[in-house]
């Protein structure tokens, strides 16, 4: 250590060094969603269509106790006639073991463009929303969970 | 597997023409993941519902694809918009090919 010091690495740059390297090894062990894994996921469905935000409102809790149910409404705002109405709705969550949760399609006769399911959330994370519509645009909105007991059984 | 998963829907009986009312279901079904591993270290394997449709005298009109992140014995609320009377039909599908379908009646004044 003492010959790394004199070769311009400070004590303070060591031991963050070891730090970050303590860092790398306690990350989690089973693969992982991240917000980079939820991006790759809607390439998948849109392709390089970029999703712009609003016209979503998500109700969920800020703070979830119990990450095995988590309750979630998404609501999409549309007229929903023939003309105009909302297609499909996704949700991901980018701090699971996998980033998907559920998919949505609507048609007119839905009336409205909103639903309510409960989902298990491994740890405090985002929930994205991404939301298409009948002539094809794409909205987006995203709302953060802090989970207190995390809910993937392992 | 414990016992054979249940489906309960919850829906008005009657509705005005136009007007747009709320289902709810829910299913008993222990939707496992796929992520957890039972004592002897091996990963228990999935088997989740993985699609629920929604139709009324046969058209589709709700349809949900479900991930393992849905919780156990799953709930999920919808809306439709009556402008008929009819029956609905509901349909919940695993992962390991069965199906599970509920109807109600409808009747719109």
């Amino acid at each position: 250590m003492i010959s790394e010091w004199s070769n311009g690495m400070s004590r303070r740059r060591a031991i963050q060094a070891s730090f970050a390297a303590a860092a790398i090894l306690m990350a989690p062990r089973l693969s992982q969603a991240s917000p980079a894994k939820v991006q790759e996921e809607l390439k998948k469905l849109f392709g390089d269509k970029k999703p712009t935000e609003g016209k979503i409102r998500i109700d969920a809790p800020q703070i979830a106790e119990n990450g095995l149910v988590v309750p979630i409404t998404v609501d999409v705002e549309s007229p929903m006639t023939d003309a105009n109405y909302v297609k499909s709705l996704h949700l991901f969550a980018d701090g699971n073991p996998q980033p998907g949760v559920a998919s949505f399609k609507f048609t007119p006769a839905s009336g409205k463009a909103t639903a309510t399911t409960r989902m298990r959330l491994a740890q405090t994370q985002n929930i994205v929303c991404v939301a298409e519509m009948s002539d094809g645009t794409l909205h987006t909105a995203s709302a953060e969970v802090k989970v207190t007991i995390g809910g993937c059984g392992g | 597997m414990s016992t054979k998963p249940t489906p309960r829907v919850r829906l008005p009986a009657n509705a005005k023409k136009d007007e747009i009312i709320e289902i709810k279901t829910l299913i008993s079904h222990e939707m496992e993941s796929g992520q957890r591993r039972d004592g002897a270290g091996n990963v228990i394997p999935r088997k989740i519902i993985n699609k629920v449709t929604a139709a009324f005298n046969g058209k589709v009109f709700f349809e949900a694809d479900w991930h393992p992140a849905i919780s156990a014995n799953p709930y999920q609320a919808f809306f439709y918009k009556a402008s008929e009377s009819g029956e609905f039909t509901f349909t919940w599908k695993d992962d390991d090919g069965s199906e599970y379908v509920a109807k109600n009646k409808l009747s719109v004044a």
